[in-house]
C-alpha cells in the first residue's frame, strides 16, 4: 500500500454551494498529516467523505487501500475517527462507552482492551463517570481512547485538541508521534500553529479547495514571501498605528503583530525593503531580516481573496468556477 | 462487498453491543421509564372509570301539563331505570326546546294535557322524549330504556272499571341479545382494547424518537463511522423495547382483571405471543418513523399521525361494521384493526389458534414490510 489515504478530484456539494472544490490529496503510512484552514473552509466535509461518512458527488480515490464509496464498510473497520464534536453517549460511563465501542468492533480481547485504554489514557479512576459530566479536557481524552480503541491503522482526527490545554495537548501529540512511529498513519485537522509545525506534511484549505500542500518548508518556500521584522521600544499604540500605515505602502502584502516585533510581509523583496526604509527613518525602531513563518503563510493565504489565488505550483489547477 | 449486500449483513455481536447500550441508556432515563409505566396506569383509569359507553343519570326535565296519578307514576318509572334524572319543570315547549340548545339537559319529556283523559279511554296517547342526541352513543340506551317503559310500567293506577285496561297487547316488542357482555359493561370491551391502544402509543413513541434523538445529540456520526449495519442497529434498538412492551402488556392484563373484573376465558399463552407480534409490528412503525423524520418533534408528530387512525378506526372507539366502506379499507392496513380482533377473541371468546390465524398473518405481513421500510430509509451516511 502506497498511500494511507489516496483521494482525487473529489467534489462535494451542500444544495448549490460547493463545499469541497476538486480536492487531492496523498498520505503516507506512518504519515502525519497536519489538516488546516478557516472556519468553514470545508476540513470536516472533507474528512467525512474520506470515511465514507458522506458521498463524493465526483471524484474517486482509497483509504487503506479500499474504495471509499464502494467499501466504506472495510474502511470503518479500519478507521478510528474522532468527531469535531463530542459524540459519544454522555448518560453511559467512561467504561459503558468503551466496551460498546469493543462490541461493534468486534474486539477479541474486549475486557483486557477497554481495561488497557483506561489505563493508558488516565481514565481508570474515572471509568464508572458519566461521559456526559467529564470536563472537556477529559471528553478529549475519552473520545481519543475510544477511537484508537480498535487499533486502527489510520486515525481521522477532526481538530481533537480544540480547547484543550497546553500540557495535554503536548502529551496528545507525543502519543500521536509514537503511533505514527509504529506505522499509523494520522490525518488531524487544527488550527494551532504549533501543532502545524509537529505534522510530517501539511495541507491548506480554503473554500473546499487546497491552496498549498508539502512539508512546512516546502509550503513557506512556496509563497515566495519575505518578511522583515521590526523591532524596537514600543507601545501597543505605537504598534497598530505603524501597522495601519504601513498596510496601504507598496510592496506590503500584509502585517502581524508577533509580541514586540511587527512582522512585515510583502512578495517583493526589494520594494519591500524600500518602503520599510523609508518609513522607519526618523523612528527609533529597527528592522531585521527574518525568516517568513508558517502563519504569516496562513494569514497571507487565508487573507488572499478566492478569485486571485494563484494555482498551486505542482499541481495545476483551474481557477474559480 | 458492495452496499447492498452488506445492508442485509448481520452480526448478532454487534447487535448484541447496541442492544445493551440502549439497555443502559433506557436505565439511566428515568423520564422515559416512568412514562412506560406511568402511561398504562393513567390511560386505564381515564378510559377504565372515566370514559362510559352506557352513561347513566342523564339530566332530564318535564313538562307536566296532565299532572295526574299516571303521569307521576310514568315520570318516576323513568327515574327508575336510572338512566334520568330530574332537575326541574317546564311550563311548554318552547322552554324544553332552549334549554336543550343551552345544554343545560339532555332530554325533555313531554306529557300532554290529556295524557290521562285518553288513557282511561283506551286512545293509547303520546308521551313526547325530546333527546339531545349530539352524541348518539350516549343516548341511544336511554333512549332504549324509555321506549320499552310504555310495556313495563305496572299501570297499579289502574284499578276498578279501568282494569280491562291492564295487560292489552303492546304495539311493537324490542329484544336485544348482547352476546359475550349480557350486561353490556363497558369495561369488558375497553380494557382489552386499551392494551392496544397503550401498547401503538408508547412502542411508537420510543423507538420513533431512537434515531433521532442520535442525530440530535450528534452521536449519529460515532455510530455511522463504526461498522454497526442497519440491520443490527434497528434490530438493537427494537430488542430492548419488546421486553418493556411485554411489561406494559402485563401491567394492563393484571388490572384487567382485578380492577375491571374483565373475564379471560381464552389461553394465556395465545395472549403472549400475539402480543410480541404485536408489540414487534408497533416497534417496526416507531424504527421507520426514526428512519424518516428529521428531527425529534418531526417524530412526534408522525407517531400522532399514526396513532390517531388506529385508534380511532381499529374497533376500538366505534363499532368497526358501524364504520363506510372505505374506513374498514383503510382500517385493514393498521395493526391495531387486527390486534383489537385478536385481544378480544382470546379474552373474550376464548378463540384457538385456527380462529386467531386469519387475523395473526396480515400483523407479521406488517412487520417485514416495514422493515423493509426502514432499511431503505436507513441514512447510511450524513448525507
Amino acid at each position: 500500500m502506497k498511500f494511507a489515504i489516496d483521494v482525487r478530484g473529489l467534489n462535494k456539494y451542500f444544495g448549490k454551494k460547493k463545499v469541497v472544490d476538486d480536492l487531492s490529496l496523498q498520505v503516507r503510512p506512518g504519515e502525519i498529516f497536519g489538516f488546516l484552514g478557516p472556519n468553514g473552509s470545508g476540513k470536516t466535509t472533507s474528512i467525512r467523505l474520506m470515511c465514507g461518512l458522506l458521498t463524493p458527488d465526483s471524484g474517486s480515490g482509497t483509504c487503506l487501500g479500499y474504495d471509499i464509496i464502494a467499501e466504506s464498510d472495510a474502511i470503518k473497520r479500519n478507521v478510528g475517527y474522532m468527531t469535531q464534536r463530542f459524540s459519544f453517549w454522555e448518560d453511559l460511563s467512561i467504561r459503558e462507552n468503551l466496551d460498546f465501542i469493543a462490541r461493534v468492533y468486534q474486539m477479541p480481547d474486549r475486557k483486557a482492551s477497554v481495561e488497557n485504554a483506561l489505563n493508558n489514557l488516565g481514565l481508570k479512576a474515572r471509568a464508572n463517570q458519566l461521559a456526559g459530566t467529564l470536563s472537556g479536557g477529559w471528553k478529549q481524552r475519552l473520545a481519543l481512547a475510544a477511537c484508537m480503541l480498535h487499533r486502527p491503522a489510520l486515525l481521522l482526527l477532526d481538530e481533537p485538541t480544540a480547547g484543550v490545554d497546553p500540557s495535554a495537548r503536548r502529551d496528545f501529540w507525543e502519543e500521536l508521534h509514537r503511533l505514527a512511529a509504529q506505522g499509523i498513519s494520522v490525518l488531524v485537522s487544527t488550527h494551532y500553529m504549533d501543532e502545524a509545525e509537529r505534522c510530517h506534511k501539511l495541507a491548506y484549505i480554503s473554500h473546499g479547495a487546497l491552496l498549498a500542500q508539502g512539508t512546512a518548508q516546502e509550503i513557506v518556500a512556496a509563497q515566495q514571501l519575505f518578511t522583515w521584522a521590526i523591532k524596537g521600544k514600543m507601545t501597543d499604540e505605537s504598534l497598530t498605528q505603524l501597522s495601519d500605515v504601513l498596510a496601504s505602502k507598496p510592496g506590503v502584502l500584509q502585517t502581524a503583530a508577533f509580541g514586540n516585533a511587527l512582522h512585515v510581509t510583502g512578495r517583493d523583496p526589494l520594494m519591500l525593503e524600500k518602503t520599510l526604509r523609508e518609513t522607519v527613518a526618523g523612528l527609533p525602531h529597527e528592522m531585521v531580516r527574518t525568516e517568513t513563518s508558517l502563519e504569516d503563510v496562513f494569514i497571507h493565504l487565508m487573507r488572499t481573496p478566492k478569485e486571485t489565488r494563484e494555482p498551486l505550483q505542482e499541481q495545476p489547477r483551474k481557477v474559480g468556477q | 462487498m458492495n452496499r447492498r449486500s452488506s445492508l442485509f449483513t448481520f452480526s448478532l455481536a454487534r447487535c448484541w453491543g447496541v442492544v445493551l447500550k440502549e439497555f443502559l441508556q433506557l436505565k439511566r432515563d428515568r423520564l422515559t421509564f416512568a412514562m412506560v409505566i406511568g402511561i398504562p396506569v393513567m390511560m386505564l383509569i381515564l378510559f377504565g372509570y372515566a370514559i362510559n359507553m352506557d352513561p347513566k343519570h342523564l339530566k332530564t326535565m318535564m313538562i307536566d301539563a296532565d299532572r295526574s296519578e299516571f303521569s307521576r307514576s310514568f315520570i318516576m318509572a323513568m327515574h327508575n331505570t336510572a338512566y334520568f334524572d330530574f332537575v326541574g319543570e317546564l311550563n311548554n315547549e318552547a322552554e324544553g326546546e332552549a334549554a336543550l340548545a343551552r345544554g343545560d339537559v339532555q332530554f325533555v319529556v313531554n306529557i300532554p294535557s290529556d295524557f290521562s283523559r285518553r288513557l282511561v279511554r283506551g286512545e293509547r296517547p303520546v308521551v313526547l322524549v325530546i333527546a339531545d342526541a349530539t352524541d348518539p352513543a350516549a343516548a341511544s340506551n336511554a333512549i332504549g330504556a324509555v321506549t320499552r317503559l310504555a310495556e313495563s310500567v305496572a299501570w297499579k293506577d289502574l284499578g276498578g272499571p279501568l282494569a280491562r285496561l291492564n295487560g292489552s297487547p303492546p304495539l311493537f316488542d324490542v329484544q336485544v341479545h348482547r352476546r359475550y357482555n349480557p350486561e353490556g359493561i363497558t369495561q369488558y370491551n375497553i380494557v382489552p382494547g386499551l392494551m392496544g391502544v397503550i401498547l401503538i402509543m408508547t412502542m411508537v413513541m420510543i423507538t420513533g424518537l431512537a434515531m433521532t434523538r442520535e442525530r440530535e445529540r450528534g452521536t449519529m456520526e460515532n455510530l455511522l463511522a463504526t461498522p454497526v449495519r442497519p440491520l443490527e442497529m434497528l434490530t438493537g434498538k427494537i430488542v430492548p423495547y419488546i421486553f418493556i412492551g411485554l411489561i406494559q402488556a402485563t401491567i394492563i392484563l393484571l388490572a384487567a382483571i382485578s380492577l375491571f373484573n374483565v373475564p379471560f376465558v381464552g389461553g394465556i399463552l395465545e395472549l403472549y405471543v400475539v402480543l410480541l407480534i404485536y408489540i414487534a409490528a408497533a416497534l417496526t412503525v416507531g424504527i421507520t418513523i426514526s428512519s424518516l423524520a428529521r428531527n425529534q418533534l418531526q417524530g412526534v408528530q408522525m407517531t400522532f399521525f399514526f396513532f390517531l387512525p388506529n385508534v380511532l378506526l381499529s374497533g376500538f372507539m366505534f363499532p368497526f361494521y358501524g364504520m363506510p366502506k372505505w374506513a374498514q379499507v383503510i382500517a385493514h392496513v393498521l395493526p391495531m384493526t387486527y390486534f383489537n380482533r385478536l385481544v378480544r377473541g382470546i379474552m373474550l371468546k376464548g378463540n384457538s389458534w385456527l380462529d386467531l390465524w386469519p387475523n395473526v398473518w396480515p400483523l407479521m405481513l406488517f412487520t417485514v414490510i416495514l422493515m423493509g421500510v426502514a432499511l431503505k430509509f436507513y441514512r447510511r451516511t450524513l448525507d
